[in-house]
């Protein structure tokens, strides 16, 4: 087959094939973080892959295998909706896990939340950070 | 082409979900559970999302959505009422 004669179907194949291998691969990628990465934080960097970047790119594919324009609205909207409610649960999860000590101190560069604790707690008198 | 993809993605999904289970089943503490389950949610949907692609629907549109709610709320709902029940700190 000649490079002419290569058809706008084979190419939208091709692409959607790499974004449905690449996507599956951002799932493996966040598996191995788990089972690697040493604590929390290290760990919910390493689940965020397939959240965003995995969806997108596997909505993509279903874009582009089903060849027509309506789809794209509303699998935008799947992933936007994706969008917004993985950052409040990631911001939920690792607020209880500074809360309940689930990290390792030296392992961060830089704890700004813990001026934040320290001010609020003598503020409101407390000298642990009993909840 | 399309059997080629289907069997990579088959193979690395299946590895992913057993990594994020032995995250669960392993996990020293509840919220490396959550997040693991919430990484669990997420290779379901993918794997929704490579059914709808290769063979052209949108059946599991809706699926795909609700299985995201599920996730946020778990996670959100868990993570409200944590406590930290363990002997010594920074075990993880």
């Amino acid at each position: 087959m000649s490079p002419e004669t290569i058809s706008a179907d084979a190419v939208i194949d091709t692409v959607s094939a790499v974004f449905m291998v690449v996507g599956a691969l951002m799932s493996l990628g966040a598996a191995i973080g788990l089972l690697r990465f040493p604590d929390l934080m290290s760990r919910m960097h390493a689940a965020t892959k397939p959240q965003v970047l995995g969806l997108f790119l596997l909505l993509c594919a279903v874009g582009l295998q089903l060849r027509t324009w309506w789809v794209w609205p509303v699998l935008v909207v799947a992933w936007i909706f994706q969008l917004l409610t993985v950052p409040v649960s990631a911001h939920m999860v690792g607020r209880a896990g500074y809360r309940t000590k689930h990290l390792h101190p030296e392992l961060l560069s830089a704890d700004e939340l813990e001026a934040v604790v320290q001010q609020a707690a003598g503020k409101r008198g407390f000298t642990d950070d009993d909840e | 082409m399309m059997p080629l993809v289907l069997t990579i993605t088959a193979v690395v999904l299946s590895l992913a979900a057993a990594g994020a289970i032995i995250r669960i089943a392993r996990g020293p503490s509840l919220l490396d559970r959550v997040l693991a389950a919430d990484v669990l949610l997420a290779i379901l949907g993918a794997a929704l999302c490579i059914d709808m692609a290769v063979n052209r629907h949108l059946n599991n549109l809706m699926l795909l959505v609700s299985i995201s709610i599920i996730g946020f709320v778990g996670s959100v709902t868990v993570a409200r009422f944590v406590a930290d029940r363990r002997k010594q700190p920074n075990e993880s």
